[in-house]
């Protein structure tokens, strides 16, 4: 069946199967990987993309009920907060094997797009549902804080 | 021309035409240079440099997140003195000669050894390329190649001076020097700079870096396989009659082997969703039918056994017993330790794609050396035939590296029975990943320490019961002597500690459970087993649990010298006073001394673990914000597993499930940590795995420290304790 979702500021039609997850419809069909898959339930945030401006797990959002919606991608975060968030983990040398950082820096952004100013304990809560096997937290955590100041300056 | 396709291939892609210079080894490991193919069929090279300037390191070990991209780039910018920022990184293809690990003697990662085999090697490939291009320019500009500095990839001499793509069509024409001079450590700049910037940032942090699950080619169809739920069970029969009712299903075929049944899909989704709907009809006459309870109790019932292996010999269990029974006090312990999963944030996969000399295998590859036969024997093709291109892997922590190179396998199977036309990215799902097997082996210690009426120790027995990581697999000639697989008893066998009367024996356990080296290998328990009796003794003894280590370590001994340093460097930092409340644990593993002082706070049964202080003597240290890494994750790595995980199985068949019962350490449970590296000359030593061993006996002394009980049987949810 086609659908035509709204993705990083463009149009795109894809034909897959009704309740094809979204974020195997960017992978897969739209080559978008930068989105990754890392549990398909929920439950460790590698697959976070915005929609609507809102972090969302694409493993559990259907192709269908994205139609309507504003889709952004690791690929096209390009706001001002995106491109503090992206310079902070580079400063900080935040990745290791990298495979659920789109996630966590997509839920950054969120958090200081939402809460520009967070405090240490704000951090550690928001983030808590993007899990990181090489555990990188610390060095999250001191990105957030650094792209916050960079904002906030 | 004899050399392989993948090589040609490489190579051709690298140079794209132009003039550039390669520097790398021949088949009998010498250095050599040249700039095209034609004139070097028989180098493959660890650097390359296009006629534009760019330096391109070609990387031998694949980046699983450990930094190996960093460091050997480091090695080979710091000898040619080239500009940091705009050294490039590519991975080198298969080739088990040429790109060996010097270690192994066959391609491949492991063992904390990428800085330590490559360290003299890429900097001598960095220091021959260095000194054919000053020859080059000297000649070029009719000087002496004396006068000629070289500076953050410019050469210069007087009011000459260029980039390094001017001189190497000259450069590609002299003979490399073969044992270049390299620096010492008091001309470094990039060694041991605290200010490089990893190489895979960018593309980590805007979504561009490639990794093995994001390959999409032309044509490509997706495959998930249904894998025996008990290990050791094959396929009867199967109907994919509802799997036909799923929307881009194509088609579901019996693995050769009988291992499984494969469903392929137009995209991921189809092939899982098919997969599912499969109905399989299981053999499990072989297979592993018991609980965990059982197999725990199973390895305990071999410790009350003589032990099949004595290690050592010079002590047996048998003539400690006597030392032990007239000691003034014993201390005795049974630790028990469960499968553990690996549980990479990307699961395993592998695509397979037709190439006109064979096939192309694009993988998150650790063992090429590995990989390549396994996957050619299965095609029906000459291991030459078979190309690897090697991708960023989410995380291994050793699953990649597997002797029987378990999912290539199953990737090779599912292109045979596709019908070999088309690409096959065979995905497993995160349940398939943690269902998988090839865990961290459980086992079970029991350790009985008799103590003099002075505290100190007079004997030791301490026994084993664990299954064989290396016995049965190519590793064997190497890794097993006397009948002892060395991973298994390792940290127990090697300990630093000047231990009187010690005897090891062990038991090998045997069932089709498979397991492999899990982060650190066999330290993951005997460390932890280890430094909880050394604690206990410290408790027995009435003695400082740091100043009883430096007792058992002789500062005469180069390793224990260095462990000495690091402790000293852990109580300096953490600031460890006498009647101290928090843990103390010290581990040497993979050449690399690591101590630890574990601050956490107990409420009843509630532990926080406030903050880590580790040192580390690792040689010199290369990066050291790398290695800072490298201890914070092999730190936290190893809490989550002491903390709360385990693989668990009921009549067989693995419990857990997905993350939500196997739960990683989330973002408020990581304590802080602070690293001190103790300053070092020494040649480097490993980081990517001795920061885990000490971690967790650290935390738990700690809990002792401050409640009185001892946790022995691990996770330490059994024990009642949840963590906040």
């Amino acid at each position: 069946m086609q659908y035509q979702l709204k993705i990083n500021g463009e149009s795109r039609t894809v034909d897959v199967e009704p309740g094809t997850p979204l974020l195997w419809v960017l992978r897969d069909e739209l080559e978008l990987t930068g989105t990754k898959f890392g549990c398909g339930v929920a439950y460790c945030g590698a697959c976070t993309v915005h929609v609507d401006g809102y972090p969302t797990r694409s493993c559990q959002t259907f192709v269908e009920d994205a139609v309507d919606s504003e889709i952004t991608t690791i690929e096209g975060a390009t706001d001002k907060v995106a491109k503090a968030v992206q310079a902070a983990w580079q400063e900080k040398d935040v990745v290791q094997c990298g495979w659920c950082q789109s996630g966590q820096i997509m839920s950054a952004i969120g958090l200081l797009t939402e809460n520009p100013n967070p405090t240490d304990e704000e951090i550690k809560d928001y983030m808590y549902g993007n899990a990181c096997r090489c555990v990188t937290y610390v060095r999250i955590n001191e990105a957030i804080k650094l792209a916050s100041e960079k904002l906030e300056a | 021309m004899n050399i392989s396709v993948s090589r040609r291939g490489f190579l051709k892609g690298s140079a794209a035409g132009a003039t550039a210079l390669f520097v790398g080894v021949n088949a009998k490991g010498v250095l050599a240079a040249g700039s095209s193919l034609a004139a070097n069929t028989d180098l493959n090279p660890f650097v390359k440099i296009d006629a534009d300037g760019v330096v391109t390191v070609i990387i031998k070990h694949f980046e699983m997140g450990q930094g190996t991209t960093t460091g050997l780039t480091t090695l080979v910018a710091e000898e040619i003195d080239a500009n940091w920022d705009s050294v490039k990184t590519d991975f080198a293809p298969a080739d088990d000669v040429r790109y060996k690990n010097l270690f192994f003697g066959a391609q491949g990662t492991g063992g904390s050894t990428s800085i330590a085999n490559s360290f003299v090697q890429y900097r001598e490939a960095g220091a021959a390329a260095r000194d054919l291009l000053v020859r080059a320019a000297a000649q070029s500009w009719g000087v002496d190649a004396s006068t000629i500095s070289v500076e953050n990839g410019i050469i210069s001499s007087g009011s000459n001076s260029g980039h390094f793509g001017e001189f190497v069509a000259i450069a590609a024409t002299l003979e490399a020097v073969e044992k270049p001079t390299i620096k010492t450590p008091d001309q470094f700049k990039l060694i041991g700079n605290e200010k490089l910037h990893r190489k895979d940032n960018h593309g980590k942090t805007t979504g561009t870096a490639i990794f093995a699950m994001d390959v999409n080619l032309p044509g490509m169809i997706y495959a998930a396989i249904m894998h025996s739920p008990k290990f050791g069970g094959t396929v009867v029969s199967f109907d994919d009659s509802a799997a036909k009712d799923v929307g881009g299903f194509i088609a579901a075929q019996v693995l050769p082997n009988k291992a499984g049944v494969v469903a392929f899909g137009k995209n991921t989704w189809s092939a899982f969703q098919a997969r599912d709907a499969l109905s399989v009809e299981w053999d499990f006459s072989v297979a592993e039918t018991r609980s965990t309870d059982a197999l725990i109790a199973a390895h305990q019932a071999l410790l009350d056994e003589k032990p099949e292996f004595e290690i050592g010999h010079e002590i047996t269990t048998e003539n400690v017993a006597p030392l032990i029974d007239g000691a003034s006090k014993t201390i005795e312990a049974d630790f028990t330790f469960p499968y553990l999963a690996h549980a990479s944030m990307e699961s395993l996969n592998c695509t397979i794609e037709p190439t006109d000399f064979g096939v192309r295998v694009h993988d998150g590859c650790q063992f090429p050396t590995i990989t390549r036969p396994t996957v050619a024997a299965i095609l029906g093709l000459k291991p030459e035939q078979v190309e690897i291109k090697t991708l960023y892997a989410g995380g291994s922590f050793g699953r990649r590296a597997n002797p029987t190179a378990d999912y290539n396998a199953e990737a090779a199977m599912a292109f045979a029975v596709s019908g070999k036309k088309v690409p096959v990215k065979l995905v497993w799902s995160r349940e398939d990943d943690m269902k998988g097997g090839y865990y961290r082996a459980m086992s079970a210690h029991r350790a009985k320490i008799g103590l003099d009426a002075d505290g100190k120790i007079v004997g030791w027995d301490h026994r084993l019961a664990i299954k064989s990581i290396m016995k049965g697999t190519s590793f064997e000639g190497m890794m097993v002597r006397d009948g002892v697989d060395a991973t298994s008893v390792e940290g127990v066998s090697e300990s630093l500690y000047a231990i009187p009367n010690q005897a090891i024996g062990l038991t090998d356990f045997h069932n089709p459970v498979p397991v492999l080296w899990w982060r650190s290998v066999g330290h993951t328990h005997t460390a932890y087993a280890m430094e909880t009796l050394m604690d206990m003794v410290a408790a027995e003894s009435g003695q400082d649990p740091i100043e009883l280590r430096l007792a058992m370590l002789d500062a005469a001994q180069p390793n224990q010298a260095r462990m000495i340093e690091a402790i000293k460097h852990v109580r300096e930092i953490s600031g460890w006073k006498e009647g101290d409340k928090r843990g103390f644990a010290c581990h040497f593993s993979f050449n690399t001394c690591v101590a630890v002082v574990a601050d956490v706070s107990v409420d009843d049964t509630s532990v926080h673990v406030n903050k880590l202080f580790m040192a580390v003597e690792c040689g010199v240290a290369v990066n050291p914000d790398v290695i800072r890494a490298q201890m914070e994750g092999g730190a936290g790595y190893g809490l989550t597993a002491i903390l709360r995980n385990q693989i668990t199985l009921t009549d067989g068949e693995v419990d857990q499930y997905n993350f939500p019962d196997y739960e990683l350490l989330r973002n408020p449970e990581m304590p802080e940590v602070e690293v001190a590296i103790v300053p070092s000359n020494g040649a480097p030593t490993g980081v990517g795995e001795p920061g885990l061993p000490p971690t967790g006996p650290a935390v738990a002394n700690a809990i002792f420290a401050q409640t009185g009980k001892r946790i022995l049987d691990l996770p330490m949810t059994k024990a009642g304790f949840d963590f906040v």
